[in-house]
C-alpha cells in the first residue's frame, strides 16, 4: 500500500516535470531564443598579473601609491571610496605627516562649531574618503542617469575583479569594425546594438555599453614622480587596479602570511596524527 | 544501551569517583566517545564525517559568536559593520572568512555524511530515528545558513531573502499573509533582518540539541558499518578510544589543512561577488543564485516551468523543492530491502552510481547556472530522475532485487578465511573472543 | 450515587484546571506569533503621489510605493494596439488592457514593478533596458516575460504584474494607494 502510494506521488512529480520539459523543448524548437549582442561580443577579462597574486604575494607599495594618485586625480571626481579612511593610507608606506597632508587636501562634511550649520572642513586621518555626490539622486543627475559605483570593494564585487578593472579601463574602443573571435562584426550582425548616445562602447562591460567615458586616455595624464615607470594608459590602469585590490582587501598580505604558517603547522600536526593512528591500529585488522 | 562486552567506567581518581557518584557525566562521555563504546572495526573513512560535522558546528558557533560582537542588524549599517569587522577588528578578517567558509565546509561534510547514509543504508532499521533526526538537522542547517547569508545585507543577501520568502507566497490562500508575517513587511527590510539575526543566533544551539539526540539514538544500536552486517561478537568491534579517536584525530587534521587552504588562499572562491555590493531593493542582480549548497534544490525549484493541470508552475516548484528533502524522511520505509550496504545490492548499486549520483551532479551544476537553456531542460531531466529514484526506483528495486551473499560477520569480512576467526552459527561469543585474542593481543589499560 | 457525582465533580475540576492552562498557553502564544506581523510603522504605508507630466509617450518611470517599485508607463498607440490584438482567452491570467487601466486613460499603464514569480524587479521601465520579446517587461531572475499590458506571456510567473489601487488626482498627478 505504502509502495503504491509512493509510486503515485513519484509519478505526479515526474509527469509534471516531463510536461515542463516537453513544453520547454517545444518552445525551444518553435521559438529558439534570440542570440543577443551581449552574448556574442562580451569578452572575458584580459590576463594580467599583480605583485599580490599567488600564495606568497605582497603588495608593491610603490605601485599602490601610484594607484592612489590615479584614484585621487582621476577616479575620485565621480567614484566614492567609502570604506577606506585616510589613516589606512599609512599601509601604503606614507608617513604620518604625509597622511595628514593628504587628508587635509580633501574637504569632508562637518558642522560649523559656532553656528551648528553643516559645512565643509579639511579632512583628518580618522575621516573616511568623502563622497563626490551628496546622494544617489545627485549622482544620477550629474552622470547621465548612471550612478558611479563605490570603488572600495570593486575588485571583490566582480568576477575576476582585478583583471576586470584593468580590462575595463583599457578596453574602450570604437564600435565600428569590432569583431569577435568568430570574425563576426558587431554592427553587421546586430545593427540594433549600436551604442546609444551618451554611452561608451566597451566589450569588457556586461552589456557592452557603459555610461563612464574612458577615464584614462593618454600617456602622462597623471604625472608620476621620479623613479616610477612611464605613465602609459596600460601602466596607469594596472596601478589603479593594484590600488583597488588593496582597498578591497587591505589584510591580504597578512592573510597569506598567516595562512602559510597555519597550513605548514597543520600539515606537520596531521602527519604526526597519521603516524599516531598507524601506531594505535598496528595490531588491529580492519 | 551498549554491547554486553563494553568496558565499564572505572573512576581513576577519588575526585572523578566523587563526581561520577553525584553526576555521572564522566561515565556518559566514557560510554559515548571513550573506551566504553564498542565500534565496528571495519569502518572506512566515510565514517569520519560525523565527527567532522560536529567540529564544523563548533567552529560556526565560536566564529559566529565572535562575529556577532561586531555586527549590527540594521539595514543602514549591517553591510558597513561587516566590512568594519574585516578591516578594523583584530583578526576580524579571519573570523569572517572562517565563518563564511565554515558554512561551506559544514555542508561539504554533511553532504558526504548523507552520501554515506545513502550508500550504506544507514537509515534502515534499527537506525530510523538516527536518520530522521539527521534530516531534521539538515533542514535546520539550511534555515540557519539561509538566514546567515542575509545578515551582511549585500545584493545577494537581499535578493536571496526576497526570492526565498517569495516561495511562501505560492501557497494557496495563506501564502501572501504568511509571507508578510515572515518578513514583518512587504519586502525584506529592518524587521526581517533583525528577526533573521535573532534566529540565526538561536538555531545553531537548537541544532546542537538535535545533534545530542542524534548521537543518543545512534548509541542505542551502535554504529552501522560498510558490510551492513550487525555486530555479533566482541571480535567485531574495537573500543572507540583509542582506535577511533586516533582515526578521527588525523582525519580532523586533514580536514583542517584543506579548510585552511580555502580560508587563507581562496576565501571568496565560493561566495558570490554581488554580495560585496550593498543591498539595493531597486535593482535586481542579473543572476540571482543562492550559495552553492542550495543549488540542487534551487534547480528543482526552477525546473517546473509549466502549470500542471490546475496547479501553477510556481506552486509545483515550491512543493517539489520542499518535497525533495521531505522524501528523505520516508526513506527507511521506501527502501524495504533487508540488506543495508549497496556493496551487496548489485541492481540498486547501478541505479545509485548511474542514476542518483549523476543526477545530483547535474542538479548542482544547473542550480548555479543562469535560468536559460539548456540548463533548465537539463535540470528538468535530472529532477525527474531524482523523484523517480526515491519514489519509484527504490521501492521497486528493493522488492525485486536479489542481493549478493553477505559475510556472516564483520570479523569474517575483515579476517577472511583466517581459521580461528571463522564464525559459524552455534559458536559462542567466548570462542570468538578467544580467536580474536590470538590475532590481536588485548590492549592493556585502554 | 453521591460518590460517583463527587468523582465527576473532581474530574471536572481537573479537566477545567488543565483547560485553564491551555487557555493561558494560547494567550501567551498569540502575542508571540502576532508580534512578527508587519508593525504599525510598516503598515502606515501612506499613499504616493506621482507627477506624470514629464513622461512622454513610449516612456516609463519607476516610482516607489511601500518601498517597492511601481512602473508608470505611457503607452504608444502601437503598444495599445499590440495589447488589444491578443486573444485574451489564450492568456495565463486573462485580462484586457481596458481592465488594467482607467477609462479614458488607456495609455497610462500603472503596475507594481514586482515580478509575480518570486518578487524580482523586471527590466523594461528604465532607459535602455530590455523590454523582452513581447515589448513589455522582462524579469532577469527566471525569465518571465510580460507584454505591453504587463500581462504574463512566457516564463514561470503565474500572474500579470499587479495593478495597485490608484486614481488620477488631476491630469498630471496619480495618487497610488
Amino acid at each position: 500500500m505504502a509502495r503504491i502510494l509512493s509510486i503515485l506521488v513519484g509519478l505526479f512529480f515526474t509527469l509534471a516535470l516531463a510536461w515542463s520539459f516537453a513544453n520547454g523543448a517545444y518552445t525551444q524548437i518553435t521559438q529558439p531564443p534570440a542570440v543577443t549582442a551581449e552574448h556574442e561580443f562580451h569578452l572575458a577579462p584580459k590576463e594580467v598579473h599583480f605583485a599580490s597574486d599567488g600564495p606568497f604575494g605582497k603588495f608593491d607599495k610603490q605601485q599602490l601609491q601610484r594607484g592612489f594618485q590615479i584614484y585621487k586625480e582621476v577616479c575620485s571626481a565621480c567614484h566614492s571610496l567609502s570604506h577606506v579612511a585616510f589613516r589606512d593610507l599609512s599601509q601604503l608606506g606614507y608617513t604620518e605627516g604625509q597622511v595628514k597632508a593628504i587628508a587635509a587636501g580633501f574637504q569632508v562634511p562637518g558642522v560649523d562649531p559656532n553656528t551648528g550649520e553643516a559645512n565643509m572642513r579639511p579632512g583628518m586621518p580618522t575621516d573616511y574618503f568623502p563622497k563626490p555626490f551628496a546622494n544617489d539622486i545627485a549622482a544620477r543627475a550629474a552622470n547621465n542617469n548612471a550612478i558611479p559605483p563605490d570603488l572600495s570593494l570593486m575588485t571583490k564585487a566582480r568576477h575576476d575583479g582585478p583583471a576586470y578593472v584593468y580590462s575595463l579601463l583599457t578596453g574602450f574602443r570604437s564600435q565600428e569594425g569590432f569583431r569577435n573571435a568568430k570574425g563576426q562584426e558587431i554592427l553587421k550582425e546586430f545593427p540594433d546594438a549600436k551604442t546609444p548616445n551618451g554611452l561608451h562602447f566597451n566589450p569588457y562591460f556586461a552589456n557592452l555599453n557603459l555610461a563612464m567615458a574612458p577615464p584614462l586616455t593618454s600617456t602622462g595624464q597623471v604625472e608620476y614622480g621620479p623613479g616610477n615607470p612611464k605613465p602609459t594608459v596600460d601602466q596607469m590602469a594596472k596601478d589603479v587596479s593594484a590600488f583597488l585590490i588593496w582597498t578591497a582587501e587591505p589584510k591580504l598580505e597578512k592573510r597569506k602570511q598567516t595562512g602559510l604558517a597555519v597550513v605548514l603547522f597543520l600539515i606537520f600536526a596531521t602527519v604526526l596524527g597519521y603516524m599516531a593512528y598507524r601506531n594505535v591500529w598496528a595490531n588491529q585488522k580492519h | 544501551m551498549s554491547f554486553p562486552w563494553a568496558k565499564e567506567y572505572q573512576p581513576a581518581s577519588p575526585l572523578t569517583k566523587w563526581v561520577d557518584e553525584r553526576l555521572p557525566l564522566p561515565r556518559l562521555i566514557y560510554n559515548a566517545l571513550g573506551a566504553g563504546y564498542p565500534v565496528p572495526r571495519n569502518l572506512n573513512y566515510f565514517w569520519n564525517f560525523g565527527i567532522l560535522a560536529g567540529l564544523c558546528l563548533v567552529l560556526q558557533i565560536v566564529t559566529g559568536v565572535v562575529m556577532a560582537m561586531h555586527y549590527a542588524a540594521n539595514t543602514a549599517v549591517a553591510f558597513d559593520t561587516v566590512e568594519m569587522t574585516v578591516r578594523d577588528v583584530n583578526w576580524g578578517w579571519m573570523m569572517r572568512y572562517a565563518h563564511a567558509n565554515g558554512a561551506s565546509a559544514f555542508f561539504v561534510v554533511i553532504y558526504l555524511h548523507i552520501f554515506r547514509g545513502f550508500y550504506y543504508g544507514s537509515y534502515k532499521a534499527p537506525r530510523e530515528m538516527v536518520w530522521l533526526l539527521g534530516v531534521v538537522i539538515f533542514l535546520l542547517m539550511m534555515a540557519t545558513a539561509f538566514m546567515g547569508y542575509v545578515l551582511p545585507w549585500g545584493q545577494m543577501s537581499f535578493w536571496g531573502a526576497k526570492v526565498i520568502t517569495g516561495l511562501f507566497g505560492a501557497i494557496p490562500f495563506v501564502g501572501e499573509p504568511l509571507q508578510q508575517w515572515l518578513l514583518g513587511g512587504f519586502a525584506p527590510d529592518n524587521a526581517a533582518l533583525n528577526r533573521f539575526f535573532s534566529l540565526h543566533y538561536l538555531l545553531p544551539f537548537v541544532i546542537a540539541g538535535v545533534v545530542i539526540l542524534h548521537i543518543w539514538a545512534l548509541h542505542i544500536p551502535g554504529s552501522s558499518n560498510p558490510t551492513g552486517v550487525e555486530v555479533k561478537t566482541e571480535s567485531d568491534t574495537v573500543p572507540f578510544y583509542p582506535y577511533f579517536v586516533a582515526k578521527d584525530g588525523w582525519a580532523v587534521g586533514l580536514f583542517a589543512v584543506l579548510f585552511s587552504i580555502m580560508l587563507f588562499y581562496f576565501p571568496n572562491q565560493l561566495g558570490h561577488p554581488d554580495n560585496y555590493i550593498p543591498a539595493n531593493p531597486m535593482s535586481t542582480p542579473a543572476h540571482i543564485v543562492p550559495e552553492w549548497y542550495f543549488w540542487p534544490f534551487y534547480a528543482i525549484l526552477r525546473a517546473f516551468t509549466s502549470d500542471f493541470f490546475f496547479i501553477s508552475a510556481k506552486l509545483m516548484g515550491v512543493m517539489a523543492m520542499f518535497g525533495a528533502i521531505l522524501v528523505w524522511f520516508f526513506l527507511p520505509w521506501l527502501d524495504k530491502s533487508p540488506v543495508r550496504s549497496s556493496n551487496y545490492r548489485p541492481l540498486y548499486r547501478k541505479f545509485f552510481w548511474f542514476g542518483l549520483v549523476p543526477t545530483m551532479l547535474v542538479l548542482f551544476y544547473c542550480g548555479g547556472a543562469p535560468a536559460a537553456e539548456p540548463y533548465v531542460m537539463l535540470s528538468q531531466l535530472a529532477a525527474l530522475y531524482y523523484f523517480a529514484h526515491f519514489l519509484i526506483v527504490i521501492p521497486i528495486v528493493s522488492a525485486i532485487e536479489k542481493p549478493l551473499p553477505l559475510p556472516y560477520s564483520i570479523t569474517e569480512s575483515v579476517l577472511g578465511n583466517d581459521e580461528g576467526a571463522q564464525l559459524r552459527p552455534g559458536h559462542g561469543a567466548t570462542e570468538a573472543v578467544h580467536a580474536d585474542a590470538a590475532v590481536n593481543p588485548p590492549l592493556q589499560g585502554a | 450515587m453521591a460518590e460517583t457525582e463527587g468523582v465527576r465533580r473532581r474530574d471536572f475540576i481537573n479537566i477545567a484546571a488543565v483547560s485553564a492552562v491551555g487557555v493561558a498557553g494560547v494567550g501567551i502564544v498569540v502575542p508571540l506569533i502576532s508580534q512578527m506581523s508587519p508593525s504599525a510603522d510598516v503598515l502606515a504605508a501612506s499613499s504616493t503621489e506621482v507627477d506624470i507630466s514629464a513622461i512622454k509617450s513610449g516612456q516609463a518611470i519607476k516610482a516607489i510605493f511601500r518601498k517597492q517599485p511601481v512602473f508608470v508607463r505611457n503607452l504608444t498607440a502601437k503598444e495599445i494596439a499590440e495589447a488589444d490584438a491578443v486573444n485574451v482567452s489564450t492568456l495565463r491570467d486573462p485580462q484586457t488592457l481596458k481592465e488594467r487601466t482607467k477609462e479614458g486613460k488607456e495609455n497610462w499603464l500603472i503596475t507594481m514593478g514586482v515580478c509575480t514569480h518570486l518578487g524580482c524587479i523586471p527590466l523594461g521601465a528604465g532607459e535602455g533596458e530590455t523590454k523582452g520579446e513581447f515589448g513589455g517587461y522582462f524579469c532577469p531572475c527566471h525569465g518571465s516575460t510580460y507584454d505591453t499590458a504587463a500581462r504574463i506571456r512566457k516564463g514561470p510567473a503565474p500572474k500579470n504584474l499587479e495593478v495597485p489601487k490608484y486614481e488620477f488626482a488631476s491630469d498630471t498627478v496619480v495618487k497610488i494607494g
